[in-house]
């Protein structure tokens, strides 16, 4: 249903997309994923119509969206990312308002507008005015007005941001019914919301495709090693444990999950982000004999997505810009947003 | 033409729900006919050109408060990307705000009917250059506006895109005032250049082509300009 082919967008020197193909089925919601100024918004901005590409071509249902824009509009719901809604009007009279602008016919449109009203539970404020509702009933008035023309194609930019955790359970639920027979695209930086909905997931990165392919792939795809748990008794304190596992050679990060009060003494947990398999456990272990501690436990844990995300994702874009003259910011991060750096990576590499 | 209506109602219905149009309307209503009847009792002497002779200065203030926000605040609200992104053509969307602009302008328009329907009471009232006078200040009306919603288009901020309209409609609608300061040569360019003068020359009643064609080429100028301005961005 969704197509796009080696999609690119810049601004001036600034690329915000670069060869991006990728195609989402009907009955299929696609996890779309990426740090903030990856190239996400830009992407669906191209796919609604709202902004041209550079090069390369996207259609929607068969529709181009630059030759038949309005055939390929007319297919798409799109939730943007700031939901813009009208303030001065009801929930109602805001439906009201895009199922005409989409061409619901008269004799359906008050039905349309009551089925959307149910499925955002929207009930109990269809006759406010927008303005007085709060970010979560705005967000789903919103998703409300990209489903009011039922359409095959829904492209959902952050769709649960400013919910609560109830919210989004219920806009799940109700998005993973409607993806029966539709194509849907999710985006979002809560990758567990992509673990339980999408099927497949499209990491991009400096408004590259870094990865493809469903959840459990993608845990499998990281060349590194799994992440290791690892437990060590007789150590004087915490600070110590954490220095001296994270200067062993090969490996990359050191998250401490605490001390557990064992039958004699503390015990301190990490998790350990290797480099390599097999080595950096052994070196673990001889480390740990060497300073005289006890290493309770070591296991290897399955990678999140999240070590997945991190992965791809922890140059911020240094790979995939090879034009420095065209990238006055030291990150390389391209087509940023807000301009706000990925926290995780810097305290990544400040812990290597 | 349905998308289009389905634009214009929105329009209609923003302005319903703002104070703008009530202030527009009524100010504009108070203005002329205070001034009309102001100037009539000073001449003792009644009749309908000194009213039309008004309105070119009141649209001068008074449409850009009408044209300010109609893209202003829907790029300041973030729904221009909503409009973009319907199924429908860029033109239907200037086309729909524009048209509920004039709608307002007919609607203070029609209110200053008051003035020509009494002295038709009193009096002999040729009804000829009366209705030539009101279509002529429906365009001028409509040229403004149209300027002004282009102007709107280029901003954020309603109150930048209000002082741009009021700017660009001084010279169309105020620049003759100083055309008699300037050299003959100027002065012809100014009177061909200026709103007022062609809508004086239609409000006494010759109906002249190139006073139409004026408005008329303004009119879709701007609008073209105002669609041009959206496809730019695109890029």
């Amino acid at each position: 249903m969704i197509s796009v082919a080696r999609l690119s967008k810049s601004y001036g020197s600034v690329h915000a997309v670069r060869d991006l193909s990728f195609e989402v089925r009907s009955g299929e919601v696609l996890g779309f994923l990426g740090p903030n100024g990856a190239g996400k918004s830009t992407t669906m901005r191209i796919l609604t119509g709202y902004l041209n590409p550079s090069s390369g071509a996207a259609s929607v249902a068969g529709h181009d969206v630059v030759d038949e824009p309005l055939a390929a509009r007319s297919c798409i719901g799109y939730l943007p990312e700031h939901t813009p809604v009208y303030t001065d009007m009801t929930v109602r009279e805001y439906l009201r308002f895009v199922a005409e602008a989409r061409g619901v016919p008269r004799r359906d449109r008050k039905r349309a507008v009551a089925a959307a009203i149910v499925d955002c539970g929207l009930d109990n404020v269809a006759g406010r005015l927008i303005g007085h509702l709060s970010k979560g009933y705005r967000q789903r008035t919103c998703l409300a007005q990209s489903l009011v023309h039922r359409p095959p194609v829904l492209i959902l930019d952050e769709p649960t941001s400013g919910l609560d955790p109830n919210q989004i359970v219920e806009i799940r639920g109700l998005v993973s019914e409607l993806a029966k027979d539709r194509a849907i695209i999710w985006s979002t930086h809560i990758l567990g919301e992509v673990e339980a909905l999408c099927e497949r997931v499209l990491i991009i990165n400096a408004g590259r495709a870094v990865a493809l392919g469903s959840p459990d792939e993608l845990k499998r795809s990281i060349p590194d090693a799994r992440p290791l748990r690892i437990s060590i008794a007789g150590a004087p304190d915490e600070n110590a444990v954490a220095q001296r596992v994270a200067a062993i050679p090969g490996v990359r990060a050191v998250d401490r999950l605490g001390p557990v009060q064992t039958e004699d003494g503390l015990e301190y947990e990490l998790r350990v982000t290797p480099d390599d398999d097999v080595a950096v456990r052994d070196r673990i272990v001889e480390s740990t004999r060497d300073a005289g501690w006890r290493l309770r436990r070591l296991n290897a844990l399955d990678p999140t997505l999240e070590d997945v995300f991190r992965y791809l994702t922890r140059d911020g874009g240094k790979g995939a810009a090879p034009e420095p003259e065209s990238e006055p910011d030291p990150a390389g991060r391209v087509g940023a947003d807000d301009g706000s750096r990925d926290d995780d990576a810097s305290r990544e590499e400040g812990s290597r | 033409m349905t998308r289009t209506l389905a634009i214009f109602k929105k329009e209609l219905w923003g302005y319903i729900n703002s104070p703008i149009a009530y202030i527009f309307v009524i100010v504009f209503l108070l203005m002329t006919t205070s001034f009309y009847f102001l100037y009539a009792f000073l001449d003792a002497y009644a009749s309908v050109s000194s009213l039309l002779n008004l309105f070119p200065r009141w649209f001068v203030l008074l449409v850009p408060a009408l044209s300010m926000r109609l893209w202003a605040e829907e790029r300041k609200l973030g729904t221009e990307e909503l409009l973009l992104t319907l199924p429908v053509r860029s033109y239907h969307l200037v086309l729909g705000k524009f048209l509920a602009g004039v709608a307002l302008i007919a609607l203070a328009l029609a209110g200053t009917l008051t003035v020509p329907i009494t002295i038709g009471m009193l009096g002999n009232l040729d009804v000829g250059p009366v209705v030539l006078g009101y279509l002529g200040a429906l365009l001028m009306g409509a040229s403004y506006l149209a300027l002004g919603q282009f102007l709107s288009s280029l901003t954020t901020n309603q109150v930048l895109a209000f002082i741009l309209a009021l700017v660009g409609c001084s010279i169309l609608g105020l620049l003759w005032l100083i055309s008699p300061l300037v050299p003959e040569l100027l002065q012809r360019w100014i009177e061909s250049i200026s709103a007022a003068n062609h809508f004086y020359s239609i409000a006494m009643g010759q109906i002249d082509s190139r006073d139409l064609i004026y408005f008329a080429s303004l009119i879709v100028f701007f609008l073209y300009a105002n669609i041009a301005a959206l496809e730019v961005r695109k890029w």
